[in-house]
């Protein structure tokens, strides 16, 4: 049946999930302490002899393992940073062994809200331990020693995915050789956060959200998720893209002087969060925006940037878009002065791009040529 | 420029450097003169660059390149932070004159600064003829030029004058690349500069 699927020549092709299971106690920054968990990722390309072309990919917000390629038994599901990593791609599979993984506390098989908790027999749902990055990065250290990669030849993400590569540069200095943090910031300010907590209540006021045990009610916060989600994407995109997009256009003829779906854009939002709503599970969004919100390496180092970067060593790439007004170029621009100040080799690129945030996931040309020209001179 | 000139300005500022300095470059297109800097003087920084093909072509070239509009100052940048700073055939391309070289004394300890000189007496007597000099230093027509100050040698000093800038170095090239003593600002068509603060 795969092949009968028509696989493009710079895709990663069919792949399979893979699951990591750890046995040995986790205690979270929190000082709560997870049992044992397991982590779902993918790879692609192959480890070299010397097991120095590793490079791991961590998700963002939405993210997980299934960042390329295809699954057999769901052909048309290509992974969300397809257009990035594959044969001759800008991460060129074919030079690099590429490591996807989906976090702790996420929905798509990684322990998380919906994984059983082994005190109960039931899922955790809101009582599922709140993660950060640097939880998130401890799991991560834990499945690089497994797959015996010592030091990663990079590591790269969008996002809150550029906040793991920010948090290893850190934690783990001498396990990054290259941090590329795309679309980032050192820490949310207060209108960030104001946007996640929007998103929360949202789904914590929606009345099928039961505190957090809904599996337990055999439903799902829907509304509040979908609203969560549309909230988002209005701010993951510019107002320029939106008027592109869809302008003030009516899906049909004229006004009907009625609150039903009129405007296209409506129409998207509503498309978007429903998508969203049956996907993605409403506990693990929580966590997430909750990781995002707490995430500022700066508060442990005295409220200076600098001083929080003072033990890495990796070379950084930081890349922003031009219209990303939930992470403007300035917020990347802290990062560089910071890096700047610790002396470390940094380059960094402010592409023009009409799609906001969500630019990072996009294939623009520039954006990929400063990726490419990046990767092409790590020696592995 | 051609190649051949870009080499002989590379190797005058080199000469500039100390070995192992930090230096900035802005406008450092496509990096080769920041690579030669690390390459012979071993010098370690960053150029600046806000056209992202140059950016990509210096990320290529293996420096780190960062994509800042000089236009907007060097806020970010912190005081004497780097021995040297350069502007490599760029000044005249940039509408902030003085607040740039302020700026550039007040990151690097000196500042390097090199520039076709409008006086050159090839480019006299193009405006002689009425037009507008187009020459190897001046390689544009005036609608399709990036340069957006024209300037000469002497008005170059002058300005440095009126800021307290000391000039420390002065290398004027003729158009075959070689060294001009007499009338530099007639027979000079390239200046290279090492400044520094006046009280530095």
């Amino acid at each position: 049946m795969a092949n009968d699927i028509a696989i493009p020549e710079d895709s990663v092709g069919i792949v399979s999930p893979l699951c990591a299971r750890f046995d040995t106690p986790l205690t979270l920054k929190s000082g709560a302490v997870l049992p044992g968990f397991e982590l779902m990722y993918e790879t692609y390309g192959e480890l070299n002899a010397t097991r120095s072309n590793a490079v791991l990919v961590c998700p963002a917000l939405s993210g997980h393992h299934h960042a390329a390629g295809i699954h057999a038994d769901a052909p048309k599901n290509t992974g969300w940073w397809d257009n990035l990593i594959g044969p001759g791609k800008p991460l060129d599979t074919r030079r690099f062994f590429v490591i996807a993984v989906n976090n702790l506390g996420g929905c798509h098989g990684s322990t998380g809200p919906m994984s059983i908790n082994p005190d109960t027999g039931k899922p955790w749902g809101a009582d599922f331990p709140v993660v950060t990055v640097e939880d998130w990065v401890a799991a991560q250290a834990l499945l690089a020693d497994r797959l015996g990669i010592d030091c990663w030849a990079a590591i790269i993400g969008g996002s809150l995915g550029g906040m793991q590569a920010m948090s290893w540069s850190i934690h783990h200095p001498s396990r990054v050789r290259n941090a590329l943090v795309i679309a980032s910031a050192p820490k949310l300010t207060a209108q960030n956060i104001a946007f996640n907590e929007v998103a929360r209540q949202a789904i914590i006021t929606d009345p099928d959200f039961h505190g957090g045990h809904f599996y337990e009610h055999n439903t799902l916060p829907r509304r509040g998720l979908r609203l969560a989600r549309m909230l988002g994407h209005i701010t993951y995109q510019s107002d320029d893209l939106m008027a592109e997009k869809f302008g003030r256009r009516l899906r049909e003829g004229g006004r009907k002087f009625s609150f039903e779906v009129e405007f296209e854009v409506e129409s998207y939002l509503r498309y978007q969060g429903d998508k969203f709503a049956g996907s993605f599970d409403a506990n693990t969004y929580l966590l997430a925006t909750r990781a995002l919100d707490y995430f500022d390496p700066a508060h442990d180092a005295g409220g200076d940037l600098a001083a929080a970067f003072a033990p890495a060593t990796a070379d950084f790439l930081l890349v922003s878009f031009s219209t990303d007004w939930r992470f403007a170029p300035s917020r990347s621009r802290e990062i560089v002065d910071a890096l700047m100040r610790n002396g470390r080799n940094v380059s960094y690129a402010e592409i023009e791009s009409s799609a906001g945030h969500d630019s990072f996931l996009l294939d623009d040309p520039h954006y990929h040529a400063v990726l490419r020209a990046y990767f092409d001179n790590i020696t592995v | 420029m051609t190649a051949l000139d870009g080499r002989i300005d590379y190797d005058v500022i080199a000469g500039w450097v100390s070995p192992g300095a930090r230096v900035l470059d802005l406008g450092c297109g496509d990096g080769a003169l920041l690579r030669h800097l690390q390459e012979s003087r071993g010098a370690t920084g960053y150029g600046v660059e806000i056209d992202i093909d140059r950016v990509i072509a210096g990320m290529k070239n293996g420096i780190n390149v960062l994509q800042i509009d000089l236009e907007k100052g060097l806020y970010d940048f912190v005081d004497q932070s780097f021995d040297l700073v350069i502007i490599s055939n760029a000044l005249q391309t940039l509408h902030r004159t003085e607040k740039l070289l302020t700026e550039m004394l007040r990151v690097g300890r000196e500042a390097v600064v090199s520039f076709p000189n409008f006086a050159y007496w090839k480019h006299r007597v193009a405006i002689m003829d009425g037009r507008m000099p187009v020459s190897d230093r001046l390689p544009y027509q005036w609608y399709d030029t990036p340069n957006v100050r024209f300037f000469t040698i002497a008005d170059f000093e002058a300005l440095c004058e009126k800021l307290g800038i000391a000039i420390r170095e002065r290398l004027v090239l003729d158009d075959a690349g070689q060294p001009v003593q007499d009338e530099p600002n007639f027979l000079g068509s390239f200046a290279l500069y090492r400044l520094g603060g006046a009280r530095g």
